[in-house]
C-alpha cells in the first residue's frame, strides 16, 4: 500500500463525522421497517434478472432507446467515451449560447468531470442537490453516493453558506436548508440549461426516470429551456414495467423510505411556460461499460442501482468514509466501478480496504457479489504485477507444512520473553501497532497434532476426520481436545490426518489462486482416508474452504480431476457446532441436567454467517448445553480480524475491534464465543488488553463437560 | 384502499389527508384553507390553481373575486411567488401513499413544485394498489411527463437531519373527494 493511502486512512479515522452520523441513523432497523411486508429476496431476484439481462444487451437496448426516444422528439447521442460526452454537451452550450447551467444529481457528470470542463468555456454550472451544492462550495468530492456531503458538519456547512451568501449565519440545520433554498432558487430561474442524470432509462418507451427527495430534478427539467440528461448505459432496462421493482427497492434500501418524494418519468419534450417547445437531449454514455458487460465476471456489477446500501452496512466504509474508500463512486461497489470507469490502477490501493466480510452482499438489491469482484481485481493485479516479495514468501511458507510448522514450533520457544499468561502483551517496537489495542496470543507449547496422539479414544464404527486448521492446531489445542471428547460421547471416533495443512484461504484472499489450489490439493485426499462419515472443522474460514471454495478454486485453475473428491469432502463437512446441534437433535448427545446456567453472547464470524450460512445451529447447540444467549448489537458485524487484514490495515482493524468489544460489554454476558480461532484471537486479545471480565472462548470448550 | 393510502401518505413527511363526501364540501374546505393561509394579491402570498377537471364544477370567477391573489392561470412568476399551489392528481397509490400526476402540462409542475404548500385534489375512487397497477393506467405513450409525488420536498443531506421544504413544498395537503369521479373526470 502506498504511503499516501495510509496517511489518508489515518486522517479519516481521526475525523469521525460521517461514521457518527451513520451510527445514529440505525440503518438496519429503519430499513427493515421500510421493507415490512415485502419479500426482499424475490424483489432482488427480479431486479438482478432484469438488470443482468439488460447488461447482456446494452448495445441493442441503447439503439432501441434511441429509436423510441427520438420518435418522441428527444435528441439522443451515444457517447463512447467521457471525452465524447463532454464535447457534445460543450458544443450544445455553444450553439444555444448557454452561460448558466443548473444540475440535478448525476454521478455520471462527476465521473467525466463535466463542471470543470465547462468552466473552461466560461460556463457556470451550479449543483442544486443540497449535498452536491455543499460539496461544490467546499471544492470536495462526494463522500457518500446518496448523501454526498455527509462528512461535513453543520458548522462547516454554515461557514460555507455564509461565505457564499455574504451574510452571517448560525448553525441551525433547518435555517441552513432555507438559506440554500433561497440561494439556489434564483439559479433555477436564471439558468439556460438544466442537466440531470437518470436512475432508470427505459428502452421500450424512450423514457428516463429520475428520483429526488428535494424536488430539484423537476425544476431542472422544467424551468430552463434546454434539458440534457447524461445517462450511463447501465441504467437501461428493456421495458416500462421493469421500472417498478427498481422503484420498490431503491428508496427503501437507500434511505429507508417507501418512495422518494418525487419520481418523474420523462418521455418526450413538453411545452415550456412561454409555449415554446423544450429541447431535450439524452447522452447515453458508454465509457467502458460495454467492455465491462463483456467481461464474464464483472458484468454483474452493472446490476447496481446505486442505492448505496452497501456503503451503509460496510464496517470499513463507516470508518474511513468515501474519500479514502472509493473515488466518485464510493465504497465496495465504488472500488469496482472506479476500476472500470477510471482504470484498474487507481482502484488497486482502494481494493485493499475490503475486508471481505460480505455484509454488503446480503443487502444488495442487484445481488452483486461485491467482495468477490474486489477479490477478482486483487487477483488480476496479483497476476499482472505479482505480489510484494515478502508477502509472497510468507504465503509460500504457509503452504509448506513442514517449514511452517517448524517455524511455529520455534516461535513457541522464541516468544517466551514476551509471554505472560498466554499472551504477548508488548511486542518489540516494530510490531507495536498490532498490540496497541489487542494482546497477541502465544503459540502453544505443544500443538494439537502432538496432543492428539496422547488422547485415548473408544473404538467406534462411525468416524470423523478432524480438520483443525493452523490456528486451532497451534494456538488453541485445548479446543481441539474438547472437540474429540464431545464427539466420542456421541459414539464417533476422531481421526486426525497428519498431512493436513493450511486450507488456502489466505492465498485465495490475496488473489493467489494457484497457491490456493495447491493448498486444496494437499488436503483433499488425506481427509478422505479411512472413509470417515464426517469431516469436522472448527474454524469458519476453513469450513468455507472445505464446503465451497476448494471446488471453486479447482475449477478456476482447471484442476478438474480433483473435483469429485473435493465434492465428497464438501458433502461430509460440518462446522463443529453444526454437527453437535445435529447430534443433539438426533438424541445422540444428551445435555446433563441440573447444571448451572451461564450467559454468553455469540459473535457470528463473517465466514460462518454469510459464506456457509451457519448461525442458527451454534445458538441452538449452546442453548441446549445450558447457556443463556444474550445477543449483542451487530452480532454479525466483522470483528476486524479478516486474516491478514489485521496486519495490512492495523488501524482499521483495531477500530473495528473496539466497536465489537463495546457491543460485547453492553450485553453483560460472562462469555463471548465464536467458532473461528481468528475471531477468538482478535476478541480475546482485545478483551485482555482492555482489562475486561468477559472471557472469549471456543464453543467446544464451553460445551465439553455439558453432556452425559 | 383509502385507509391504507391515508396511513402511508401521512407518514411520508408533512402530509395531511382529508376526505370529503362531495365536491361542494371539498370546495368549502379549500376556501377556508385559502382564508386561513391569508392568500393575498402580493408576491409570496399568491395561490395558483392549475387546470383541473374540478374547476369545471364551480364558478371560478366568483372565487377569484373572493380571493384576490388566487390565480387560475399559472405563470412562472406567479408560481414562484405562490404560497399555495393547487392541482388535481390522477391516481393515488395505497402501498406507498403516493400520487401520480400527469405533468405533461407545465402548469401542473409549476403549481406543485414551486409553492410552499401543495394542495392536491384526488378523487377517492382513484386510489389503486401500487406502481404496477399504475402502469396499467398511465403509459409514457400518452403521458409524456409523469411524476409520482410522495410527501413534501425534503432532505437529509446535512448531518442526516430531516429538513422539509428544500426546493419544493414544505407541506402537502391531500384533499380526497368521494363524488368527483361521478362527474366524469377523464382518467
Ligand atoms: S452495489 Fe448493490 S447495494 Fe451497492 S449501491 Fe449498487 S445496488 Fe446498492
Amino acid at each position: 500500500m502506498k504511503e499516501g493511502m495510509s496517511a489518508s486512512i489515518h486522517k479519516a479515522l481521526e475525523n469521525q463525522n460521517l461514521a457518527g452520523i451513520l451510527d445514529r441513523w440505525n440503518y438496519p432497523a429503519t430499513r427493515a421497517k421500510a421493507f415490512e411486508g415485502v419479500d426482499f429476496e424475490a424483489l432482488r431476484s427480479k431486479i438482478a434478472g432484469i438488470k443482468g439481462e439488460a447488461a447482456g444487451r446494452l448495445d441493442e437496448l441503447a439503439e432501441t432507446f434511441k429509436k423510441n426516444a427520438e420518435a418522441n422528439g428527444i435528441k439522443v447521442f451515444r457517447a463512447n467515451s467521457a471525452e465524447a460526452a463532454r464535447q457534445y454537451i460543450a458544443n450544445l452550450c455553444k450553439e444555444k449560447g448557454v452561460k448558466k447551467i443548473v444540475k440535478s444529481k448525476s454521478m455520471a457528470t462527476e465521473e467525466i468531470h463535466l463542471n470543470h470542463f465547462l468552466d473552461e468555456f466560461g460556463i457556470q454550472s451550479d449543483e442544486t442537490d443540497l449535498g452536491e451544492w455543499i460539496c461544490q462550495l467546499a471544492h470536495q468530492t462526494p463522500s457518500h453516493m446518496v448523501m454526498p456531503a455527509l462528512h461535513l458538519t453543520k458548522e462547516e456547512i454554515s461557514d460555507l453558506f455564509a461565505e457564499e451568501t455574504k451574510q452571517p449565519l448560525d448553525n441551525d440545520i433547518q435555517k441552513l436548508v432555507k438559506v440554500a433554498r433561497k440561494a439556489i432558487r434564483e439559479k433555477f430561474f436564471e439558468a439556460d440549461m438544466g442537466i440531470s442524470g437518470a436512475n432508470i432509462a427505459i428502452a421500450e418507451t424512450g423514457s428516463i426516470v429520475i428520483c429526488t427527495n428535494e424536488g430539484n430534478a423537476r425544476l431542472v427539467t422544467t424551468l430552463p429551456k434546454v434539458h440534457v440528461a447524461l445517462v450511463g448505459l447501465e441504467k437501461l432496462v428493456p421495458n416500462y414495467t421493469d421500472a417498478a421493482p427498481i422503484l420498490a427497492a431503491l428508496p427503501r434500501n437507500a434511505t429507508s423510505q417507501l418512495m422518494t418524494s418525487y419520481a418523474s418519468f420523462i418521455s418526450a419534450p413538453t411545452l415550456n411556460d412561454d409555449r415554446t417547445m423544450k429541447e431535450v437531449h439524452i447522452v447515453l454514455m458508454d465509457n467502458n461499460r460495454i467492455k465491462m458487460a463483456e467481461d464474464p465476471k464483472f458484468k454483474e456489477a452493472l446490476q447496481c442501482i446505486r442505492c448505496a446500501a452497501c456503503l451503509n452496512v460496510c464496517p470499513v466504509y463507516r470508518l474511513v468514509t468515501g474519500h479514502v474508500f472509493g473515488d466518485i463512486y464510493t465504497g465496495g461497489i465504488g472500488t469496482i466501478l472506479t476500476a472500470w470507469f477510471n482504470e484498474l490502477k487507481s482502484a488497486e490501493d482502494i481494493q485493499a480496504l475490503c475486508i471481505g466480510c460480505d455484509k454488503c452482499k446480503e443487502i444488495c438489491p442487484g445481488k452483486i457479489d461485491i467482495p468477490g469482484l474486489i477479490l477478482e481485481i486483487r487477483r488480476r493485479a496479483a497476476t499482472k504485477e505479482g505480489l510484494p516479495f515478502i508477502y509472497k514468501s510468507a504465503l509460500q511458507v504457509i503452504n509448506n507444512r513442514k517449514v511452517f510448522h517448524t517455524m511455529l514450533r520455534t516461535a513457541s520457544v522464541l516468544q517466551k520473553p514476551f509471554v505472560k499468561e498466554g499472551f504477548i502483551r508488548h511486542l518489540p517496537m516494530f510490531l507495536s501497532g498490532l498490540s496497541e489495542y489487542r494482546s497477541l496470543p502465544s503459540v502453544a507449547a505443544v500443538p494439537f497434532r502432538d496432543v492428539f496422539k496422547t488422547i485415548k479414544q473408544p473404538k467406534c464404527t462411525e468416524k470423523a476426520a478432524f480438520y483443525a486448521g493452523c490456528a486451532l492446531d497451534f494456538v488453541y489445542p485445548d479446543a481441539g481436545v474438547a472437540i474429540v471428547k464431545i464427539l466420542n460421547k456421541a459414539g464417533i471416533e476422531v481421526l486426525f490426518p497428519e498431512e493436513q495443512s493450511c486450507c488456502g484461504i489466505p492465498h485465495w484472499g490475496s488473489g493467489s489462486f494457484d497457491m490456493a489450489a495447491d493448498a486444496a490439493e494437499r488436503n483433499i485426499l488425506p481427509l478422505l482416508e479411512g472413509n470417515p462419515e464426517y469431516v469436522v472443522v472448527s474454524c469458519a474460514s476453513c469450513t468455507t474452504a472445505l464446503k465451497k471454495e476448494w471446488i471453486k478454486i479447482l475449477k478456476e485453475q482447471h484442476r478438474e480431476s480433483l473435483i469429485p473428491d473435493a465434492k465428497k469432502v464438501a458433502s461430509r463437512t460440518y462446522m463443529f457446532t453444526e454437527l453437535v446441534d445435529k447430534l443433539i437433535k438426533e438424541k445422540r448427545l444428551t445435555p446433563k441436567e441440573g447444571i448451572e446456567l451461564h450467559t454468553l453472547t455469540y459473535h457470528d464470524s463473517c465466514h460462518a454467517k454469510r459464506h456457509v450460512g451457519v448461525f442458527k445451529e451454534p445458538r441452538d447447540a449452546l442453548s441446549a448445553a445450558g447457556y443463556e444467549i444474550k445477543e449483542m448489537n451487530e452480532c454479525d458485524t466483522c470483528c476486524g480480524m479478516g486474516g491478514s487484514y489485521t496486519l495490512k490495515q492495523p488501524e482499521i482493524s483495531m477500530q473495528m475491534l473496539k466497536r465489537k468489544l463495546q457491543n460485547i460489554e453492553e450485553t453483560g454476558a460472562e462469555f463471548v464465543t465464536a467458532e473461528c480461532p481468528g475471531c477468538l484471537i482478535q476478541l480475546r486479545g482485545g478483551l485482555d488488553k482492555s482489562g475486561s471480565k468477559v472471557k472469549a472462548i471456543h464453543p467446544a470448550e464451553l460445551m465439553v463437560d455439558k453432556f452425559k | 384502499m383509502f385507509e391504507n393510502f391515508k396511513a402511508r401518505a401521512e407518514t411520508s413527511g408533512n402530509t395531511e389527508v382529508k376526505r370529503f363526501a362531495t365536491t361542494a364540501l371539498a370546495l368549502g374546505f379549500i376556501e377556508e384553507f385559502l382564508e386561513k393561509e391569508e392568500v393575498k394579491d402580493e408576491t409570496g402570498s399568491y395561490a395558483v390553481w392549475a387546470k383541473s377537471p374540478i374547476l369545471e364544477q364551480f364558478d371560478n370567477e366568483a372565487m377569484a373575486q373572493k380571493f384576490p391573489g388566487l390565480n387560475f392561470k399559472v405563470t412562472r412568476e406567479l408560481a414562484k411567488g405562490a404560497k399555495v399551489g393547487i392541482t388535481q392528481l390522477k391516481w393515488g397509490l395505497a402501498e406507498t401513499g403516493s400520487m401520480a400526476q400527469d405533468s405533461t402540462d407545465v402548469e401542473q409542475r409549476l403549481a406543485s413544485a414551486l409553492a410552499w404548500i401543495h394542495v392536491a385534489i384526488l378523487p377517492t375512487s382513484k386510489i389503486i394498489a401500487d406502481i404496477p397497477a399504475l402502469m396499467t393506467k398511465m403509459h409514457p405513450k400518452y403521458d409524456k411527463y409523469i411524476t409520482l409525488i410522495t410527501g413534501a420536498s425534503k432532505t437529509a443531506d446535512i448531518e442526516r437531519v430531516l429538513a422539509i421544504g428544500v426546493h419544493g413544498p414544505e407541506r402537502l395537503v391531500i384533499v380526497c373527494v368521494d363524488d368527483l369521479e361521478l362527474e366524469g373526470v377523464a382518467s
